[in-house]
């Protein structure tokens, strides 16, 4: 449906024809600071990322779990305004030449004005953009902003979602679907409800949805990976686990950015082989 | 969903895609028992047995003779529980129950709200966990104890301020996890449609007693007067009025340290239009919409947001929203308790404050009914350090 072919898209598709799972890292910008922040997305890009999923940080996260939330306040600790964050976005785009979908919450939309903030967000290189706290009935003039602007608007869909619901995907969705992994918001799980992701998945398709789906919340380990692509899903979307282990080494960023390689490169490789 | 609940350009429910479907449910069960004679028969029989309405509509001599016109105290403060909280426990307590839930979960700022679920859901037999910022946790001692003796799980909270704003943050959270089993008890007229319109429908009854208090001795109000945290008591005071001009409609936001400081929690009267837990209405902010940390004595108005409804009456002029300080609300609590023997809520002073500034609007022979929405037992440790720190002496 988009009227042009994004990075995003094209990394996507050739992460498919080459029969394995995209892998999208998720980091906050700008934490734990600027200059961790440019560290981690060099590391993610390094472990094999095909985009990065960047979320840009917000006092209120009510959609995401204790980490995420952490992750926002130390950023915002840092001194990270929304002009900061998107410098630090266009660096990182143009340094590793990697596709980048925001993740961001309404609110931060509504003070710069939709209009601006897409422009903005398409002068510094970012495709796609998903808003955690705008359901579809009220997406309308939201994401008319991002098309107009020639940013992708992404769905978010779970397993408690309906087939109608499904069938709205098909018409205002772009670049991908963030299918959730489990009811519930973004952090660390022990199991992935892959009964209900293959469900989800099925669901989708059924409406005809066509683009990659990607799931995302609670992904930590090889065999959530495994159990992704049993799902049939195209590809996996990792927050908390790698955002935890570069925060559990804090203050040593070093140490904390190689924590978070080591386990974004495991998943990553995970991403290219089979149970 | 069936409606966006707007209120003019407020309201709406800006969520995440995940919680659409308990938000249907909610609204589907809610539009059900909206005109059920059945359901508002049960709740009528709790609110008058188990919970003690009507509640009595008082003539305050002291005030009367203060601000020169018949000043009336409208005594939420003695409703079971100790504030107007238990009108939207109560309700929706029994709507949890008609929606077969068995797990009922809520934020607390003050913890008047968390003892009024934990009460019902102690009636009701349900399972009840209430997320309270730790901050509150501290300062609202009584009421913490209160909720454990009916049975509730308290969950503290670190973040978001550790107090009410990030007990909601917590809460939405806990319910997006669990929605097949949990039903969640939001405390004030604020947070995504369908809430606002659920806790208005319940909360109107104070409102309605009024009128019919007033008409029985053949008076009309001149004006209203209300604390607004997120808004509840306000709005269930104001709803019988909103449509008739001639009633003066005064809402009295926490001033805290005074506006000009930062340190207050004056949403309406120095907010801009933003998007906070679920919908769109006035929010404290900076430039680029992060939330801010808000400050006042009292724990129950300690919040960055407002319901939208009241960004609506405030938008168009309809309501009228001041910030009383935090000495300004100790002063009038001291006093309702020297003059009147009331021990008032420190949120309920704030209303009693804002009608004392605004005596120059009211004449002889006018009649106004300050909505005393609590008692203030939960604030005394606090109050007598705050008055202390002061330096006012008793
Ligand atoms: C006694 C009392 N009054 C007022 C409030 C403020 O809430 P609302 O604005 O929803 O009435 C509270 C909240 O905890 C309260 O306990």
């Amino acid at each position: 449906m988009s009227a042009q072919r994004t990075l995003l898209d094209e990394r996507l598709a050739a992460a498919k024809s080459s029969e394995r799972l995209a892998f999208l890292p998720f980091l906050v910008v700008g934490d734990p600071h600027p200059e961790g922040f440019i560290q981690m997305a060099k590391a993610m890009v390094e472990a094999g990322a095909d985009a990065l999923e960047l979320g840009l940080p917000f006092s209120d996260p009510p959609a995401d779990g204790p980490v995420v939330q952490a992750a926002d306040l130390r950023a915002l600790s840092a001194g990270i305004t929304t002009e900061k964050a998107f410098e630090l976005m266009e660096q990182v785009h143009r340094q590793h030449d990697i596709p980048i979908s925001l993740l961001v919450y309404f609110n931060l939309i509504m003070q710069a004005g939709a209009e601006a903030f897409f422009e903005r967000c398409r002068a510094v290189g970012i495709d796609a953009v998903l808003v955690a706290d705008v359901p579809f009935e009220l997406s309308e003039p939201i994401f008319r902003a991002a098309r107009a602007a020639g940013v992708s608007p992404v769905c978010l869909a779970s397993a408690v979602s309906s087939s109608e619901r499904a069938k709205t995907i098909r018409e205002i969705g772009e670049a991908y679907v963030y299918a959730a992994a489990r009811v519930g918001i973004t952090g660390v799980q022990q199991t992935v409800a892959e009964s209900s992701l293959g469900e989800l998945v099925t669901r989708l398709r059924h409406a005809e949805v066509t683009l990659p789906i990607l799931a995302g919340f609670g992904l930590s380990r090889v065999e959530h990976i495994h159990a992704v692509r049993d799902a049939g899903a195209d590809g996996c979307i990792v927050g908390s686990s790698i955002i935890d282990q570069m925060a559990r080494h804090l203050p040593d960023i070093d140490a904390g950015v190689a924590a978070a390689h080591r386990l974004a490169h495991k998943l990553s490789v995970a991403t290219r082989t089979k149970a | 969903m069936i409606e966006n609940g707007f209120y003019g350009e407020f309201g709406g429910y800006y969520v995440s895609e995940l919680l659409i479907p308990c938000l249907t449910e909610l609204e589907k069960a809610f539009v059900e028992i909206k005109d059920d004679p059945s359901f508002h028969q049960q709740l009528k029989h709790l609110l008058n047995n188990w919970a003690g309405r009507p509640t009595p509509l008082y003539r305050s001599a002291w005030l009367s003779e203060e601000l020169g016109c018949e000043a009336y105290l409208k005594r939420e403060d003695l409703l079971h529980g100790g504030a107007h909280k238990t009108n939207n426990t109560a309700g929706q307590g029994l709507l949890a129950q008609r929606m077969g839930k068995k797990r009922i979960i809520a934020e607390t700022g003050a913890g008047q709200h968390g003892v009024a679920t934990a009460m019902i859901g102690a009636l009701l037999g349900l399972d009840t966990t209430i997320y309270m910022g730790a901050k509150d946790v501290a300062r609202q001692a009584p009421n913490v104890a209160r909720m454990r003796l009916f049975g509730a799980k308290i969950i503290s909270v670190e973040s978001g301020g550790a107090s009410l704003k990030g007990a909601i943050n917590d809460a939405l959270r806990a319910w997006t996890e669990r929605v097949h089993d949990t039903f969640y008890v939001f405390g004030t007229a604020a947070g995504p449609h369908p809430y606002p319109a659920i806790v208005k429908t319940f909360q109107k009854i104070i409102g309605e007693e009024i009128a019919e208090q007033l008409g029985n001795i053949g008076a009309r109000p001149k004006a209203i007067v209300a604390s607004v945290g997120g808004g509840s008591n306000a709005i269930g005071a104001f709803a019988p009025f909103i449509q008739d001009e001639s009633v003066m409609l005064l809402g009295a936001e926490p001033g805290g340290d005074g506006v000009e400081t930062g340190r207050h929690g004056a949403a309406l009267s120095a907010g801009r239009p933003g998007s906070l837990h679920g919908a769109i209405s006035y929010v404290l902010q900076d430039k680029d919409g992060q939330i801010g940390d808000t400050h006042s004595v009292s724990a129950g108005l300690d919040y960055p947001g407002v319901g939208p409804e009241h960004s609506h009456l405030h938008a168009c002029g309809r309501a009228e929203y001041a910030p009383i300080t935090d000495a300004e609300a100790l002063e009038s609590f001291v006093q309702l308790c020297r003059y009147d023997g009331i021990l008032p809520a420190l949120e309920s002073a704030h209303a009693v404050a804002l009608a004392r500034k605004c005596k120059s609007r009211f004449g002889k022979g006018d009649h106004i009914v300050i909505n005393l929405s609590g008692r203030g037992d939960k604030d005394m440790d606090h109050a007598m350090n705050t008055l202390q720190e002061k330096g006012i002496s008793l």
